[in-house]
């Protein structure tokens, strides 16, 4: 059974089902919406089940791909499909997040709601074909076209800059990808082929690498994102509904550190080597300065999307190691990073869906209100600022672990991170949770419904416990990360 | 029982009583969240103390039990474990007997508190981190405990969360300790890399063969142990509140008492001492971080002393002397002393918790008021606490009687302290006589502010009213006429006198200071016993001849380290810390007995040297003149400057203000820009194609 084929266009059938619908009855008619709310529901939940039969049949101490599926397409070129420890990871953290989406806007979305929901189930299958694809080629197609629903989710059902939050983050896409296509033009030109376990294999010029890595750098960094490329992030996130965020922050993020691990660190490991004080150093700057900037937000969506990019410089510093410790920890980073600030985001949401407005200082006092809204988002907040015990806490020590065995100096800025988070994150819990309520329109703000209940118990428990257990996580990549940092450090003769 | 099945009974009652208190005390009510999280904790105090005697006098031998793996990446291993000796069978009994009697303490100090599971709940999660952090046997395991405790510590000094200064004191403990884990992580992660390991079982027989390696940090050549040590204890810095990172303490006396007591004087603080001592085979070979350690303790304990001299505030004062009295323990173990550090850690938790929660006593007697200007002649009315107060200004002042060397707690256990900074001197280690000095001259001063504590509250003429306590009530009734589900309680520290306008005790009867119930007084008098016996009852164990089959390893030392035998000196010089305490104790009995008002009219003078001590040296000030203001500025800075004019001016505003022009009339956003987008995309894919046809072709 081509299980990842299967997972990949799963979402499909759900679009299918949608626009049936669609034909059948009228757009706004409230049962057609319901109906695909419902559709949309299913059909994410079926591809997480089908994600963790996955994970399961996967088998943990093989390096290579798994469930590998390979048809000649045309043209000369090959669809293939295939998993290995660090992508299988990714396939279940989205197909783990796209549920949670769907049930977040369940009330939200209030326009033109069979297009979000289609949108959202073909973002699903985009992002689930970026880490299958095993053709460079079906890789970038994925890569690119993921785009798409992302600019339309955040252009359509943004908030009221939402026309220049799209705009800005296509300008910094495009700028990217362009780069990247002429990389993956002069790759195959080169090695005459197009499939990325040959190309794993195959080894560059030196010189050719640099130019190679570069391009890659150029759209991965964007991705990131990292210093200074980062600024639409921010505006991204304060435009786009809750589910957007959730999405972005939790999963397109998360393929630029993919890239870097898939093609720059084992393609080009010369120039990636060579690189490395480049990645460091934005690596700190992002850490420190984002995080600085994040302090001073008066926006508690814009906060939290700066924290993001400063946990992301973590995340860069960490693949660059080239240390298993580094890896390990940037992987563990990603994902558990995918969950906090997921479940960051949705606590935002908690309070934009009764209030509809962002801006701190509105806030104040909700513990009197919300208890279990203040006892949710204290655990994120401790998960964002890597207490022990949550998830958080592994990717940052495991991250600052691998890079300080390569530069000491990175490690230690990038250690005063653990400081600055605590102030950012911790002044803003005591300014929208904490203290008395002092804005009579908070008077009636009601707690956590059951709804809101269900999309957090998963998150909840995902933090905790990969806080306390996390070879969970290291048991599926051990094996692909320690095939991947031997090659490197043969290739670069360490 | 087996003691390794005890021992884990011990470490995650606590944790499922705070689980049961904290999800379910709603539903189940107050009185049993209070009675499970207590039960937990009284069930971990009996078995401790059955575990702390197999080990004592039972021939319990060190082992490590492990439950399950934490983090496992190549050498970087950690385990969910329990690790029992001396270190942690010590630290079992100190953190599980204050916890359960602050516990038992609590349930008549918060009677009138709405969220009473919830503080239960905090109590119990924090006595889990602590038992994770001591009973760690290895760095990870530490660390988790050791933010753990960091995260009890913020939620309790934040618990009255209504209070703005006590939010700020709750970010300002976390903050500031994370300065300090800053270091901490830094030192761990260089242990990792040069030793290999973060298992201390792994770390410690190498440390002789690499401790003067050169390693390479910041760009510089290191001695390798120094480094590694220095940096762990900046961590220990924060976590024990020593000079430079000291400022979060004080402050955090805006939690309830009894978590005063617990974490801020009792257990957690403490655990930078702890950690200092446990890792004793590294900082045997690290003599330069050993000095820092001295340097650092010394100026504490003299820093903290002048301090409390002169402030007004009961518990404000308990705090600095808490901070003194921690650097009097990182006196000994930077000397090489670490068994006398770990005996005063021991004795200390006892009168330093009777002290605090003799003054939350008082404080509940008197209506939420912690100004000792309005408290005087209470002996009368509060007997009780009267009587072990003084007990606990006696056990911390180290009063003894000199021909028979017999003592309250103190005596012994501070004694010990600087007579081993003494022979530390003798043997060569000018930072020893140094020590020496600062010890002595803090036990005069220690006597002072204490007594003066004592005196001040207990003694002399009332400068409180009846009509001051019933305002206070009145206006805390008022306060619940108010339907905020908030505790109207005060702990207020801030001048001037007269507003401290929030109050307790609705239908306590009469308006005159009332002796506390019975589950307050019952663990006053348990901790008096303590405060009066653990020094005679166990100095031969931890610092006498039977040290070494006390300890059974748990502290080395290194082979030229004698700075607990006996030292030669002169008579006067033995007795030179009593005859500094007798001094204090006369200076302050004259001051605030025999010429009462003398203390005012010397405050009211503000002398240069009285203000400096009364704004503790202006550490606040500096602070948030240089840190704070430097990093909202930057964050101004790198946000507007930086992000909105440089990076968006030069890139996509600048970028997009052009193509804005020339994409109008291109229609909207969600049809043009897309269109142009999809349409360059497949271009790219086209070329691809087409290049890959032509490639292979070839």
């Amino acid at each position: 059974m081509p299980i990842l084929s299967l997972i990949t266009y799963a979402p499909l059938l759900g679009v299918a089902g949608i626009l049936a619908l669609r034909l059948l009855g009228k757009a706004d008619d409230p049962k057609t919406v319901a109906a695909s709310k419902w559709i949309a529901l299913v059909t994410t939940l079926a591809t997480f089940a089908l994600s963790v039969l996955l994970v399961v049949q996967f088998s943990p101490h093989e390096a290579g791909f798994q469930f590998v599926e390979d048809a000649p397409w045309f043209g000369g070129l090959h669809y293939r499909m295939g998993v290995d420890g660090i992508s299988v990871l990714f396939v279940l953290l989205t197909a783990f997040l796209m549920p949670l989406c769907i049930a977040a806007s369940w009330k939200s979305i209030e326009k033109r709601v069979l297009e979000y929901m289609i949108a959202f189930l073909i973002l699903e299958t985009l992002v689930i074909g970026v880490f299958c694809a095993l053709d460079i080629v079906l890789f970038y197609v994925f890569f690119e076209f993921s785009l798409v629903p992302m600019f339309l989710i955040i252009g359509i059902w943004g908030g009221q800059r939402r026309v220049y939050a799209a705009f800005k983050f296509f300008l910094y896409t495009l700028l990217g990808s362009v780069l990247m296509l002429a990389a993956i033009l002069a790759m195959i030109g080169i090695s005459h082929t197009s499939s990325i376990p040959a190309l794993l294999t195959y080894h560059f010029d030196p010189a050719v690498q640099t130019w190679l890595w570069l391009a890659f750098f150029a759209s991965f960094a964007v991705k990131m994102p990292m210093w200074p490329v980062h600024t639409w992030l921010p505006d991204a996130h304060v435009e786009a509904p809750t589910a957007g965020s959730v999405i972005l922050a939790g999963i397109l993020l998360k393929l630029g550190g993919y890239g870097f691990m898939r093609f720059s660190l084992p393609m080009f490991p010369a120039a990636s080597h060579m690189f490395t004080p480049l990645i460091f150093s934005l690596s700190v700057i992002a850490v420190v300065y984002t995080s600085l900037v994040a302090f001073r937000q008066l926006d508690i969506k814009k906060l939290i999307a700066y924290s993001s990019v400063a946990h992301m410089g973590f995340v860069t510093m960490g693949i660059f190691s080239g240390n298993a410790v580094g890896e390990q920890g940037a992987l563990f980073q990603m994902l558990s990073h995918g969950v906090i600030s997921g479940a960051l985001f949705l606590c935002v949401g908690v309070v934009y869906d009764r209030m509809h407005t962002r801006e701190i200082a509105f806030y104040g006092g909700l513990v009197t209100r919300m208890p279990w809204y203040a006892a949710t988002f204290m655990l994120f907040t401790m998960g964002n600022v890597g207490l022990p015990g949550t998830s958080g806490f592994i990717g940052e020590i495991l991250t600052m672990t691998g890079t300080y065995g390569v530069s000491t100096w990175t490690a230690i800025v990038a250690a005063t991170g653990v400081i600055f988070s605590a102030v950012y994150a911790l002044s803003l819990y005591r300014r929208v949770v904490f203290g008395t309520i002092t804005n009579p329109k908070l008077d009636g703000i009601g707690d956590l419904d059951w709804r809101e209940v269900a999309i957090f118990a998963p998150l909840i428990a995902a933090t905790l416990v990969l806080g306390v257990q996390p070879g969970a996580v290291f048991n599926l990549t051990q094996a692909s990360v320690d095939h991947l940092v031997s090659a490197y450090q043969s290739a670069i003769g360490g | 029982m087996d003691a390794k099945l005890l021992v884990t009974i011990i470490l995650y009652g606590p944790l499922l009583g705070a689980v049961m208190a904290g999800l379910f005390g709603r539903r189940i009510g107050n009185v049993a969240s209070q009675t499970v999280t207590t039960g937990f904790l009284m069930l971990s105090a009996v078995l401790s103390w059955v575990v702390f005697s197999q080990w004592t006098w039972g021939g319990l031998e060190p082992f490590t039990n492990v439950y399950a793996p934490f983090i496992h990446v190549g050498n970087f291993i950690s385990n969910w474990s329990f690790r029992l000796d001396g270190l942690s069978a010590v630290m079992l009994v100190v953190v599980t007997t204050v916890s359960s009697l602050v516990h038992l303490y609590s349930w008549g100090y918060m009677a009138d508190d709405p969220s009473k599971p919830r503080f239960f709940a905090y109590l119990s999660l924090f006595t889990f981190a602590m038992l994770s952090l001591i009973s760690a046997a290895d760095f990870m395991q530490l660390f988790f405990g050791w933010e753990g405790v960091g995260l009890a510590s913020y939620l309790l000094i934040g618990f009255w969360y209504h209070k703005p200064t006590a939010n700020a004191a709750a970010i300002k403990a976390f903050v500031v300790n994370r300065v300090g884990d800053f270091g901490f992580a830094l030192g761990i992660m260089t242990v990792f890399w040069s030793l290999g390991s973060i298992q201390f079982a792994e770390i410690f027989p190498k440390v002789a063969a690499h401790a003067g390696d050169t390693w390479m940090f910041a760009g510089q050549g290191w001695r390798l142990m120094d480094l590694a040590c220095a940096l762990l204890f900046v961590g220990a810095m924060g976590k024990s509140a020593q000079f430079f990172l000291h400022t979060w303490l004080p402050d955090a006396m805006e939690g309830p008492t009894p978590v005063s007591a617990l974490i801020h004087a009792a257990t957690m603080v403490t655990a930078g001492v702890y950690m200092v001592c446990l890792l004793s085979p590294m900082f045997e070979y690290a003599p330069v971080a050993k000095d820092i350690v001295v340097g650092i303790g010394a100026i504490t304990a003299l820093f903290a002393a002048t301090v409390g001299l002169v402030q007004n505030d009961i518990k404000r004062v308990i705090a600095y002397s808490t901070c003194s009295q921690l650097g009097y323990m990182f006196m000994a173990a930077g000397v090489g002393a670490y068994q006398a550090s770990m005996f005063h850690l021991f004795t200390h938790a006892f009168f330093k918790a009777l002290l605090f929660l003799g003054a939350g006593s008082v404080i509940h007697a008197m209506a939420h008021e912690q100004d000792m200007r309005r408290y005087g002649n209470l002996a009368k009315y509060l007997p009780v606490t009267f009587a072990v107060m003084t007990i606990g200004t006696i056990a911390i002042t180290g009063l003894g009687i000199p021909g028979l060397e017999w003592g309250f707690a103190g005596f012994y256990s501070k004694d010990s302290i600087i007579h081993a900074a003494y022979a530390a001197g003798s043997a060569g280690n000018p930072m020893g006589y140094f020590a020496f000095v600062i010890g002595v001259f803090v036990a005069g001063l220690t006597a002072f502010y204490s007594w003066r504590v004592a005196f001040f509250t207990f003694n002399g003429h009332a400068r409180w009213t009846s009509e001051d306590l019933e305002h206070h009530w009145h206006n805390r009734d008022h306060a619940h006429g108010d339907d905020h589900a908030s505790h109207a309680e005060d702990e207020s520290h801030d001048e001037p006198l007269a507003d401290d306008d929030h109050a307790h005790g609705r239908g306590h009867g009469p308006v005159l200071p009332h002796e506390s119930p019975w589950t307050m007084r019952l663990p006053l008098i348990l901790l008096a016993i303590g405060a009066i016996a653990a020094g005679f009852l166990f100095a031969g164990k931890f610092i006498g001849a039977e040290h070494l089959a006390f300890w059974k390893g748990a502290i080395f030392t290194a082979p030229g380290n004698h700075v607990l035998a006996e030292v030669e000196a002169p008579w006067w010089l033995d007795q030179s810390p009593l005859i500094a305490a007798v001094i204090g104790l006369a200076v302050a009995a004259y001051v605030y007995i025999l010429h009462e008002g003398l203390g005012a009219k010397w405050a009211a003078n503000k002398g240069p040297l009285y203000l400096f001590f009364y704004n503790k040296w202006f550490f606040d000030e500096l602070y948030d003149a240089t840190f704070v203001r430097a990093a909202k500025f930057l964050g101004d800075l790198f946000w507007k400057g930086g992000d909105q004019k440089l990076i968006d001016g030069l890139g996509p505003d600048g970028v997009s203000a052009v193509s804005m022009e020339i994409g109008k009339g291109a229609g909207r956003l969600q049809s043009g820009f897309l269109y142009h987008y999809a349409f360059v995309m497949l271009l790219g894919v086209a070329a691809i194609l087409s290049y890959a046809l032509w490639a292979w072709n070839a």
